[in-house]
Order: C-alpha cells, then structure tokens, then sequence
C-alpha cells in the first residue's frame, strides 16, 4: 500500500486532544473486568435506567402507540393502552408530517417546539419563542453546534467551570478552541466567586485570547452545586460586561435535593433584569430527556433555546441543523411529553405523579446517604449533592500514595480509583476527568445506584478507602504494593 | 457593544458550507406553504409538493409493520406479560422484542448503550453483513450513529487536518459530502460522472483528479463513492468496483463507501455489490485498504428517516486510530437506541418460515415495484420535454435530469442574479407547487443545468405531478425559446 492515508500520524491533531473521561480508561478497564466475570457497579455516567431506574409508563404508552400507529384503528388497544395515553399519540401523529419515520423540519416539529416554548413561559412568566427553540439528537449535540459556530480558532476563548461535564473540554479541544478555566469554590459549596472570573479573563486576554463565551452548568456536573438567584445576576451582569455569550446547561434543572436554593432559569433572571441588559445579552439554554426524573438518556432528546441571538446568525444554526436533516423524531415526542405534562383529572396522572414524586424522592435521600458515607470515610471529604446526579468527593491522598501512583505511571486520583474498581467492583471517574486545582484529588461517582443497594455499595467503599489511607500512611516498606 | 454572536463573528466554516436539499427554494416552499394556508386562492394550486428529499414516509410511504411492531414491543416492555398483547401484536414480532430486550443489559431502553452500539445488535449486523456479502464481518468493526450522516461527519473529523487535506467526491454528488468538508475545513476534490454514458465513473478521471490536486499541493486523504449513487441512481458494475478499489489501495486513499441505497436497486441487469465484498473478493484483507461502509434506515424499502439509525462498518485501520473513533463515539455517548433497534431488523428482516414473513415481502415488493414504476414513469416523463433529457435512475431515489436552458432564459436568470436552474426551479415552484433542487445543489460540468427530482409522491400524484410539469415547462420553453 502507498502513504497510509490515515493512521495516528495523519490524523486530525484536534481529535487526538479530546479527551472524554466518562468513558475513558476507568469504564475501559471496568468493561474488561466485566467480561471476566467481575460483578461492576457502573457509577461512572448519568444513566439512571442502566441501575434500575424504571421509565415512567406513560410517555412509554404514548411512544409505543406513535410507533406502531395501526393499534390506534384496533378496537381492543383500550384493553393495554390508557385513554389518555392513546389521545396524546394521536397529538403527536397529527403535528409530525407522515408519523415517526418521516425527517420532521430540522429544528425540530413545530408543534413540539410550541410545547416547549409554553413549558418555558410557564415554568419563568416570560413567553418564548418556539422559532428560536431547536430540538436536537441530546442536549450534547446542541452543545456541539453551538460551540462549531463559536470556535473560529485558538485565539477563541471559553470560560468553562473547573470541575465541568468533560463534554465541553472536549469539544473544545475538537473545534481547535481556548479552554478559559474559572474555578469553583470547594470550601464555599462549590460557589462561583465573580472574582475568579475576573482574574481567569484578565489571564486568558493576557495570552491574546479572545473570550467568547461563558459556560454555567447549573445544577452542576460534576459538583451538583445550584445557583443561587444572586449569583445568576453576577453572571449575567458579567457577560453584558465583558460581552460574553453565556451557555447555560440547565439539563439537571428536575434534580434539586435542597430547599434553600430552587432552580431558576438563567432566562427568567436575564428578564428579571430588565433592559438593556435583558435585550444584549445573549444566552443559549439546554435541556434533555436524559435527567430528571425522566432519565430517558437511551433517546438521545434534548433542545437548546436562544435569547438575543441576532435573526442572520439563526439562520446559519438552522443551515447546520439541515445538514443532519432532523433530530429523531420518537425522542421528540418524549420532549413534548415532558414539557407538557398530565394533568390533575388525567386518567393516568396519579400514576404518572407517584412515579416521578418517587425517583425524585428517592434521588433525594440518596443524594443525603451518599454525601454522609462519603465523609464518615477517612480523609475523604463531600460537599452535599445540591442538585443533579453525582457525588464529587474529596481524596485527601497521602504523599506516599501520591509516589506510589507516580511509580505506576498513572494520575494519583486515577490510581486510586483503579485501586478501588479492582477491590470492590464500583466504576467511578477520577477527578482529573473533570478538572480540578492542582494537587487536590476527587473522584465523581453518580447516586443512581438502586438506594437499597446503597449501604452495601458504601460500606464497600469504606472498606476499601479506610484501607487505602491506612496502608499509604505506613511506612512505605510495608506496603503491599 | 456589538453583540459577540453575529454573522460577522461566527466561525466562518458556518457561513461557507450549504446544504441544499433544504436549501432556498426550500424555504420558498414552506413560505409558499403558509401563503397558501392563509390564502387558498393566491396560487394556481392547493399543494406542495416536495420533489426536493428522500424522505419517503413524508409523502405517504407506509413503514413495515412488522419493524414497528418490534419498536413499539421494545418502546414499552411492560405490555409484553399481557395476554393482550398477543392477539395485538405477530408471535414473531414478541419473539424478536423478547430476543432484542435480552440483548440490551438490564432490558433497559431507555439506558445509554456502548459507545458503538449494543453488542448484541452489532453482532445481528455483522452476521447479516456476513450473509450478504460471504465475507466476515466484526462486531467491533461497527459504529452505530444516528443516521449514517453523523458517521460520515466524524470520518471528515478525523481526516481533515487543513485546507491542505482533500477529499474526491463525485459531481455531482450529495451535498452532506461538500457541507462536511467545508464544515471540517478541507477541500472537495470533484471528479466528474460521466452523464453521457449512464453516470459511469470512470477511474481515469480518479487519476487525473488525483493528480491534479497533489500538483496544488492538496494531499489526497480519501475517495467518496455513493453506490447506488445520490442524485444520479447509477449502480455501479462489479468490475468498476474493482478498478476503484485497485485505485485506493495503490494510492492508500481510505475508500469512503456510502451505500445506503444499497436495497434501492430497479434494474434487474444490476446487483448491488459491497465494496467489502468487492475488495475481500480481490483478496485484500485488513492490511491492504482502509475502508468505512455506510449504512441507513432511512432508505430502502423501509424509508424510516425519521428514526435517525444507521451504522458505520471501519475496516483497515490500525488500533490507534480505532481508539480514537471510538473516543469521538464516546463524547456523544451513544446513538439513539431505537436507531439502533431499528437498523438491526433492517438488516436481519423476517425470513422465510417466520410468521410475518409473507407480509413483510408484500410490503416490501410493493414498495419496491412501485419505487421502479415511478422511476420509470417520471425518467420518461422528462424525456418528452423540449430541451431535457435524463438518464434513467437504475437505483436510489431520485431522477437528475439535464435542462439545455435557452439563452434567452440564461439571460433573464442573470438578470435577476439568480443561477438559471434555480431560476427555472423557483419558476416551477411558483406556478405549480413542485419543489425540485437546482443541480448547482450538487454539482455538475459548468455550463450545464440540472434539477434533482424525488421518485417518491404516491403513484396516484405522478400523473398530476407530469402533467404539470409538461404544461409549465412547455409555457416556460415558450417564453424563452431561442
């Protein structure tokens, strides 16, 4: 063969920077056990129907009945389908052009969009616009778009949180882009001190780097922090200042642990503030079908909504999304469901309600179990789970374990977590897989795991770890290593 | 302060690519749409009607029942312990939901997969992969994606470094191509079909194109080929296939195979053959060519475009690179599962024996003579028109046919600064609701018009469709005659 057109030499740089720790080398080595008979609790990514979670039936119903429409005409289908159920389907047949295997318009069926737009209105008092609402294969694949048509080249900048949900990182990294780090305050819950923006923007400009954007994930990822209504108006502020478009990832807004702080959107505090601030700065919000207390991640349904995005520029997203021609259209039709609910009176409400109240319940007293197994652990220190689906624990690892990892030729906090899936079979992501200050080590698990299954899986990992920081505070020559 | 986000200060890769199979005169269309809505009696007709995409369920293209049965058992489990459900529903259909569930971990729809799909399902494809072409085929090898447009992006990713890196498409060809490497930053080499001959692709026009480029300092990274072809429907001959291949392993080009047509075939002095088949029939394995085969759920006879399913099949690279493809994989986290479902059953279908197999082959053949009846009907169609002639559509899903525009209207077009077959097409659009693409959508010889029409409104729609179209077209050569 001639010049190999296409080996690790040839490709693409960008693509050799991304990095993607959610499915990197702990879950790699996690499936490798697996295969050799190893009993693995997966922790590593937001997937709550891999452990258990159920669907919810209703939207099932509905989606089942889209997809096989020729029940509809059965006279029997009210013997396994609800009423309710088989009138939604009907709605949502009736707004797509030729059912689900049809390409719907490539932002997605408008009247789906409308859903969304409503859901909107309702859930922050300011109406939206379903024009500038885009439904998309995941919210990840908004993220995407978004950020190809920010990133002209290295000189462009993003502010993204340290720790982030790796996705920016990489995409980032793909699009040949700046990451403009601003850290989150451990000791503070995880704050964001507006401050630490300052100095992270003075810095990025220092090294001639255009900063474009602003990404806030909120409820956070890995770090579950929720915003307050204070901090929102910081940040906005902030981005009218520096004239900054900001990226609000929203899609954990369903999983809120705490009282203190419920989430609101960053486009009811943009409103809130009125002009000119709430006319100039721009804003793109995410959602899903993946979190909550839906958890449907399988459907890859998500949207993104634009706020002060001028009309030629849509354009141009809309062109991109044509490329792909549509987002999958049964995903769609969850993300109608979604947006707009049962209803008290509904035939299928009160299951619908039990259902969610459950999850949600539950993902509450699992959030407060883990956070206290956590910290009862040796050196190992937790902020409460506020929101979203993780538990990003503090590794206060020993010296001697930090050589031991150096020796190992591996990053202290993903030797550690080696360490602990061979030992105990639970699958986590180092810290490092998200960011973090230098020096200072994490791991991020998720609090998805069965709640009964719960106890066992932390006494497990007490086990282990009280075990680990024993053996690496010894003296070194008694090391089992 | 100007805002950060305009169309001046976007990523400039944005503003280049197009992409106009829902392109402008699309957009017309749907304007046009709502006009007439509003105002039943603004237009000289009631309806759209959208020539302009492969997008057959849109146009009234009923799906395979016994495909929705199963997605609709997997969509909601639960109803697989009712009693009910058995008189609702085929045995065979519960018997391959039931096999599917026990394939997906947990039984879990709603769950993330791996990365590259359910193993179980890729292990389905490869096997049917292996039946139809009698060569091996490996699970791993298979990256499922929603649709095989995500597939083909994430090649483009990997490919292209620079402008400096170029990829041969043919012209004309399907605009996702010229759209990704824009997107991507690269270039389109085009190499040109022969419309003289059928369409044929000539690999002396391979050669010249190559050494064209390599002369501008392009670096050649890769061939693209649309077999059966988009939007020329020509199926290529096996020894044509083979000279191609020969082509790519002598010049280590990767061979990008785009075969999501590959059921779309309406000659019978034709077969579609998969360049894996083709190449491992040479006796070229893993080390001699690098080699990614697309596949869809949106074509064929089971058009589920909607559905977004479909799969890559990389074969010829070494572990490096694969790990790098699968890390790309990993940042979406995974295709959608009932994508996934889907394109399994499209590849395993119902077999002789099984108790929905007689319906399905009805659907099937129905669907299929009928896509070949309407090939037919509207190649010669055209054919009758002054001025235009079209080659016939041997497969895929559209017809291409070349317009000799007068220079009168060449004349008019530029006066108005408009491409003349987009000219010709807005024309139609307006006076009779057809919505065709302008061949400068998808390429062709410079100083040459075509427009790409879909074979796919219902039957019953083509005599309206052709009569008027005959009608317009003869009032258009009319004006503009020379």
């Amino acid at each position: 063969m001639g010049l190999k057109a296409l080996d690790y030499e040839t490709m693409n740089e960008n693509v050799k920077k991304v990095q993607y720790a959610v499915r990197g080398e702990l879950y790699l080595r996690a499936s490798e056990l697996q295969k050799e008979g190893k009993k693995i609790i997966f922790t590593n990514v937001g997937n709550p129907q891999a452990l258990g979670q159920k669907p919810l039936t209703f939207p099932r119903q509905v989606v089942a009945l889209c997809q096989a429409p020729f029940l509809l005409d059965d006279p029997n289908v009210g013997l396994i389908f609800p009423a309710d159920a088989i009138a939604r389907a009907k709605h949502y047949l009736s707004l797509t052009s030729g059912g689900l295997g049809a390409y719907s318009d490539s932002r997605g069926i408008p009247g789906v969009r409308k859903e969304v737009a409503e859901f909107i209105e309702r859930r922050d008092g300011y109406p939206s616009d379903p024009e500038l609402i885009f439904l998309t294969d995941g919210a990840s694949k908004g993220v995407m778009q978004i950020l190809n048509c920010i990133i002209r080249g290295q000189g462009d900048g993003v502010l993204v949180p340290v720790p982030q949900y790796p996705l920016y990182s990489a995409t980032i990294s793909l699009f040949g882009g700046s990451l403009v780090p601003y850290y989150l305050e451990e000791t503070a819950n995880w704050g964001l001190d507006v401050n630490n923006l300052h100095e992270s923007v003075a810095q990025a400009r220092f090294k001639g780097i255009t900063v474009r954007a602003m990404v806030i994930i909120n409820p956070g990822n890995p770090t579950g922090q929720c915003l307050s209504e204070a901090n929102l108006r910081e940040i906005l502020n902030f981005c009218y200042q520096e004239n900054l478009v900001l990226l609000g990832d929203e899609v954990y807004q369903q999983n809120i642990y705490q009282d203190k702080r419920p989430f609101i959107s960053s486009r009811k505090v943009l409103m809130d503030m009125g002009p000119p601030i709430s006319k100039e700065v721009q804003l793109v919000s995410f959602h899903t079908v993946s979190k909550g207390y839906w958890g449907e991640c399988g459907q890859r349904g998500g949207y993104f909504e634009m706020t002060n995005i001028p009309p030629k520029t849509v354009d141009e997203i809309y062109k991109i999304a044509s490329i792909s021609l549509s987002p999958n259209v049964p995903a769609q039709i969850f993300m109608g469901l979604m947006v707009n609910p049962l209803k008290p009176g509904d035939v299928s409400y009160d299951q619908f309600v039990r259902e969610s109240k459950g999850i949600l319940e539950s993902l509450r007293r699992r959030a407060r179990i883990m956070t206290d197994g956590f910290n009862s652990c040796k050196n190992v220190v937790c902020n409460f789970t506020e929101g979203a689906m993780y538990s990003f624990p503090q590794l206060r690892l020993p010296p001697k374990a930090i050589e031991a990892a150096k020796q190992a030729g591996k990053v202290p906090d993903v030797f550690y977590c080696l360490k602990l899936l061979e030992a105990t079979g639970i699958s986590t992501v180092p810290g490092s897989g998200f960011g973090q200050k230098e020096g200072v080590f994490h791991l991020r698990t998720t609090i998805l795991p069965a709640e009964e299954d719960m106890p066992e899986i932390m006494s497990s990992f007490k086990k282990f770890n009280d075990e680990f920081m024993a053996q690496y505070e010894d003296n070194w020559n008694r090391s089992r290593m | 302060m100007a805002p950060q986000v305009t169309v001046d200060s976007i990523n400039p890769k944005v503003i280049e690519c197009q992409y106009a199979v829902r392109g402008e005169i699309v957009i017309l269309a749907q304007k046009l749409q709502q006009e007439i809505q509003a105002k039943p009696e603004a237009y000289p007709f009631q309806e759209i009607l959208y020539c302009n995409i492969g997008n057959p369920q849109s146009l009234g293209q009923k799906s395979i029942t016994f495909f929705r049965e199963v997605l609709a058992l997997c969509d909601h489990p639960a109803i697989l312990a009712k009693s009910e459900t058995q008189a609702l529903f085929s045995a065979d259909s519960i018997e391959r939901a039931r096999k599917i569930l026990d394939q997906i971990p947990g039984r879990a729809t709603g769950a993330y997969s791996h990365s590259q799909g359910i193993k179980g399902l890729r292990d389905t494809i490869a096997a049917a992969i292996e039946a139809r072409d009698g060569f091996p085929a490996d699970p791993n090898d298979i990256f499922m994606t929603d649709g095989a447009s995500p597939a083909v992006h994430m090649m483009m990713q990997l490919l292209i470094r620079s402008e400096k890196d170029g990829i041969l498409c043919p012209i004309p060809q399907y605009p996702l191509y010229s759209a990704s490497i824009a997107l991507h930053g690269g270039s389109l080499v085009p190499y040109y079909l022969d419309e003289a001959t059928g369409w044929v692709l000539e690999v002396s026009e391979l050669k010249k194109q190559l050494q064209e480029a390599k002369s501008n300092g392009i670096t050649v990274r890769a061939l693209v080929v649309i077999n059966p072809g988009n939007p020329t429907g020509q199926v290529l001959a096996e020894e044509n296939q083979k000279a191609i291949v020969e082509f790519c392993k002598e010049e280590g080009l990767v061979l990008l195979a785009d075969e999501v047509y590959q059921e779309n075939v309406y000659v019978p002095e034709k077969k579609f053959h998969s360049f894996k088949k083709v190449a491992r029939s040479m006796g070229y394995g893993e080390k001699d060519i690098h080699l990614v085969s697309f596949q869809s759920v949106s074509k064929g006879y089971y058009g589920e475009c909607g559905k977004r399913g479909g799969y890559m099949e990389v074969t010829g690279f070494g572990a490096d690179v694969r790990e790098h493809i699968y890390k790309l994989a990993s940042v979406n986290l995974c295709s959608n599962i009932t994508g996934q479902i889907l394109a399994s059953l499209v590849m395993s279908p119902p077999k002789v024996g099984d108790k929905s197999y007689e319906s399905y082959i009805a659907e099937r053949d129905g669907i299929l003579s009928s896509l070949a009846r309407r090939a037919k009907t509207l190649e010669d169609a055209f054919n009758k028109l002054e001025g235009i002639t079209c080659n016939k559509a041997e497969g895929a899903m559209y017809l291409f046919p070349r317009i000799n525009l007068p220079k009168k209207a060449i004349k008019a077009a530029e006066e108005v600064k408009t491409a003349p077959d987009l000219f010709y097409c807005r024309r139609l659009l307006n006076e009779t609701g057809i919505v065709f693409v302008p061949g400068s959508g998808f390429g062709q010889v410079p100083g040459t018009w075509h427009f790409r029409c879909t074979i796919l409104p219902q039957e019953e729609k083509i005599p309206a469709i052709v009569t008027r179209l005959t009608d317009f077209h003869k009032r258009f050569m009319d004006e503009f005659r020379d």
